[in-house]
């Protein structure tokens, strides 16, 4: 059991060999001086600088985007106060159609603006409802009337041709 | 009643040095929300918040930087008369 025992040479009488052999200082490594402190808080300073020239670079190029006209429903297709779900303008975006009116209909994404669950259509309060977080959404122009989420849910812009409903683009 | 010239130069680099961190600390928060706030814009379609966030957080960046700079120089000075006793 000598190798647990000090070494012969240098040494103290309280330190066992491994301390001696394996001279790595926990608290040495864990050490952070004030200059290296600073450099990690200017160099996040830095990040968030480099994020907001990023967001203004994402801004001057923006490019409105061209949507697609696609047919989402016959008219009278449902009831009044009834809802179609479809997806607009990829397969991936669902969105929530109501028909406020006998000629009203609205239509909007169906993920909410906060956490991005699937909101849906309480006919009972008439608005929009996330279930996650308790958001609510106003049907008649998305806007938000409760909870964590800060925008509006985007706008589906729908026009009725002949007895076709169609999407044409996204608002918001 | 002592004043701060009465307290050993190396005391005052420090108070100096935590100052200047808590200054930059605070600075970075205020970044954070700045970063969050010009997306959170962005992405609700408002393009214009954009460049007005980006030259108040490069101005941050600058003050912190010239913060980090004033710490480098203090810390050397402490450590320097430390050293030299």
């Amino acid at each position: 059991m000598n190798w647990l025992r000090r070494g012969s040479s240098g040494g103290t009488a309280s330190e066992p060999l491994w301390k001696e052999e394996f001279s790595v200082r926990t608290a040495d490594e864990r050490y952070v001086t004030r200059r290296q402190l600073t450099k990690f808080l200017v160099l996040t300073s830095l990040g968030m600088f480099v994020g907001n020239i990023w967001i203004l670079i994402r801004s001057l190029f923006y490019k409105a985007p061209v949507y697609p006209q696609q047919p989402v429903a016959q008219l009278g297709e449902i009831p009044v106060g009834g809802v179609k779900l479809f997806s607009y303008p990829t397969k991936d975006d669902h969105c929530i159609m109501i028909r406020t009116g006998e000629d009203e209909y609205v239509s909007y994404s169906q993920k909410c603006t906060h956490l991005s669950c699937a909101v849906y259509y309480s006919q009972a309060e008439n608005r929009l409802e996330c279930p996650c977080h308790k958001g609510f959404f106003s049907i008649k122009d998305g806007s938000v009337l409760q909870g964590p989420p800060s925008r509006p849910l985007p706008h589906i812009v729908l026009e009725a041709r002949g007895e076709q409903l169609v999407a044409v683009g996204v608002k918001g | 009643m002592p004043t701060s010239n009465d307290r050993p130069p190396q005391n005052r680099g420090l108070t100096a040095i935590a100052g200047a961190m808590s200054l930059i600390t605070v600075l970075l928060i205020v970044q954070i929300w700045l970063l969050s706030a010009a997306l959170e814009s962005f992405l609700g379609g408002n393009r214009h918040t954009a460049l007005p966030a980006a030259i108040f957080s490069g101005v941050m960046f600058l003050i912190c930087l010239g913060l980090y700079a004033f710490v480098n120089r203090v810390d050397s000075e402490v450590r320097g008369s430390e050293n030299g006793r």
